[in-house]
């Protein structure tokens, strides 16, 4: 689903496209998808292929492992991401907390997009960074 | 609401089930938008005459992507009878004709000329000595109210829709195109680079001086994707005349702002790089896309998304946001389902969502009428060439790809019950006993291959079989595979206690 107008300005704002110009936002988004999730849908599913990398643009995502959730997500953050780049199914369910709006990219089409934008990547690294820190936390 | 295929389809369904209903329309006739579009008057959706099915087998409608569907063989296939033979694209007069002698031979009953102006939601009465406590909704026509507990819009994606660019509001719309002999020798500037600006630029690649499609994103076509997203080929000309730099101009680009220029326009471009181009145009054709015209409806609490403008729905089309308001035809396209490796359903064309009806149908019947459905018994010495012959010729899988599937219970208690088509979304996020789910899916890359998701003890586990050159599932390798598969949850239900 092509995505609404208003969604340039609201990526504008998130950490992963910061460094991207006025034109350079308005071609990424329209490189994405728009999806829309009920309360308690879920978005992707442990163990089932075929599941693409989502940016939240409003409302929170809970991260459930074995049916015990496990973290939140809220808008600018995003998920998919391991799955797509390993080629593996999620380990994790994704479920709306709240309605949820995403921005959608098929797994197939992550690696050629973060090669055209590697500022995107970097600050997609940096955000993987961060989240094996807080592993790296939390396991010790 | 509507009288397009949608509303039609859902209609016949309903009528099947025996629940009352009624159809208002704004048309003067049945066709919702194909009375008046494509501009170019021919469709993009095929029906072929010669498959080795018979017309009135259910097999035919994979190969038929413009009929309704009906029960009984009389009224099924309306369309091949009816097209000239020039194409297997119906011509969009063939089309409108099609939807005119279902709606005649089956018996719907659509109030023409009704148009809905309101909607409100009350506290429902007492029926049949119940205490009420529901809801109802109540419809303020240009005819008088309608008041029914349930509601379905099947109003199409039909309102014209300009991006907030300066300047584009004041040029036409693709649905605003004028005789194409207008266009003689002209400089045409297409905003837009989806179906509906190659559909124009095709028609006018013997008329126009020079064509100029413009958008922000890289064009895609159906060739590469595999699905009906992207330009499809019948419109890919103007993109050949490009690549050989035959004077089309295809840009990626923003549109910054369309000006006004002495009797023509000035059109301000960017691309991602940042360097602007500005390109002058006799004419500029702002084939940016449509909305739902949902009126009143978001007021009243139904999410819309995306470009579209499209009601968020559960997986049985009811608004993700309002209980008892339903959706039927393209707008079924706002229950996305799994969108598996970025492959969106066909539930915006007619071949995908003249199935959702049937299903929206029985749901309705089940859960809202109490008007269970019948599920038929199956043999377990039968199951296995039952679901191969499915997954080969089952023409809601084909059309409904990774979106519906044919679901079987495999109950220890009653044994093998056949549980009918189903949203696959459903099927996986609901809780039940133990089941199979056929489908077929597709990842973009080559032949859909069918993908049976097993449930047992609470649990589904996906299995993926491998593709077939010639699209047929039905030999010894599959049924051994899938009994190999199914072999854990069959032995328990095939002896009911």
């Amino acid at each position: 689903m092509a995505v609404r107008d208003d969604v340039v300005n609201t990526i504008a704002a998130f950490s992963l496209f910061a460094d991207l110009t006025g034109p350079q936002l308005e071609e990424v988004a329209h490189l994405f998808d728009e999806s829309f999730f009920g309360q308690g849908e879920r978005i992707l599913r442990q163990g089932v292929t075929g599941s693409g990398f989502y940016i939240i643009l409003e409302g929170t995502a809970g991260i459930r492992v074995d049916n015990v959730d496990r973290s939140v997500l809220k808008a600018g953050d995003y998920f998919g991401e391991i799955s797509c780049l390993l080629g593996e199914v999620p380990v994790s369910d994704i479920v709306a907390e709240t309605p949820l709006r995403c921005l959608v990219l098929p797994a197939t089409q992550l690696e050629g997009f973060l090669t055209k934008h590697p500022r995107i990547m970097y600050r997609l690294l940096q955000g993987e960074a961060r989240k094996l820190k807080n592993t790296t936390k939390w396991l010790s | 609401m509507g009288s397009g295929p949608g509303g039609l389809q859902l209609s016949y369904s309903l009528s099947r089930l025996g629940i009352d209903h009624a159809v208002i329309s704004d048309d003067p006739a049945p066709g919702g938008m194909f009375r008046r579009w494509p501009v170019f008057q021919r469709m993009l959706s095929w029906t072929k005459p010669f498959t080795g099915v018979e017309r009135h087998e259910r097999a035919y409608e994979r190969f038929d992507w413009n009929s309704l569907l009906a029960d009984e063989a009389s009224n099924r296939a309306v369309m091949p009878a009816l097209m000239d033979g020039t194409s297997y694209f119906p011509s969009r007069p063939e089309m409108q004709k099609g939807l005119e002698t279902f709606a005649e031979r089956t018996g719907i009953r659509v109030r023409f000329g009704c148009r809905w102006e309101s909607t409100k939601v009350i506290p429902s009465p007492a029926r049949g000595g119940g205490q009420g406590g529901g809801q109802d909704f109540v419809l303020t026509t240009s005819d008088g109210e309608y008041r029914a507990p349930v509601v379905v819009f099947a109003v199409g994606v039909a309102q014209p829709y300009r991006p907030p660019i300066p300047g584009l509001d004041q040029v036409p719309h693709y649905g605003d195109f004028r005789p194409v002999e207008t266009y003689k020798d002209k400089r045409i500037f297409i905003v837009g680079k989806q179906n509906s600006g190659f559909e124009i630029a095709t028609g006018l690649l013997p008329w126009a001086r020079q064509l100029v499609l413009a958008s922000p994103s890289p064009t895609k076509l159906s060739v590469n994707t595999h699905t009906l997203v992207g330009v499809r080929a019948r419109y890919v000309q103007p993109y050949e005349d490009a690549a050989l730099a035959g004077g089309v101009v295809i840009l990626d680009t923003t549109i910054e702002e369309v000006k006004k220029d002495g009797a023509g326009y000035l059109v301000r471009t960017r691309n991602a790089a940042g360097e602007e181009l500005s390109v002058p145009a006799d004419d500029v054709i702002a084939a940016t896309g449509f909305v739902t015209p949902l009126r009143d409806l978001p007021e009243l609490g139904v999410k819309t998304f995306g470009q579209s403008r499209l009601p968020a729905q559960t997986p049985f089309w009811e608004s993700a946001t309002m209980q008892g308001l339903f959706f039927a035809g393209t707008v079924t396209q706002g229950a996305a389902g799994l969108k598996k490796h970025g492959i969106p359903s066909n539930s915006g064309a007619v071949q995908g969502y003249r199935y959702n009806a049937r299903v929206l149908a029985r749901h309705l019947a089940e859960t809202k009428f109490g008007i269970p459905a019948t599920r038929e018994r199956l043999d377990a010495a039968a199951l296995l060439p039952y679901l191969l012959e499915q997954v080969s010729r089952g023409p809601e899988l084909w059309h409904q790809r990774a979106y519906l599937a044919r679901v079987i219970n495999l109950d220890r208690d009653t044994g093998i019950t056949n549980e009918g088509i189903v949203p696959l979304q459903s099927f996986l996020d609901s809780a039940g006993g133990d089941a199979v789910a056929a489908t077929l899916e597709s990842n973009g890359q080559g032949n859909p291959y069918p993908v049976f998701y097993v449930r047992k003890d609470g649990s589904v586990a996906e299995h993926p079989l491998a593709p077939h050159p010639l699209l047929d599932f039905t030999g010894r390798d599959y049924q051994d595979e899938l009994r190999a598969r199914l072999e854990p949850v069959l032995s328990r239900a095939a002896s009911p206690a």
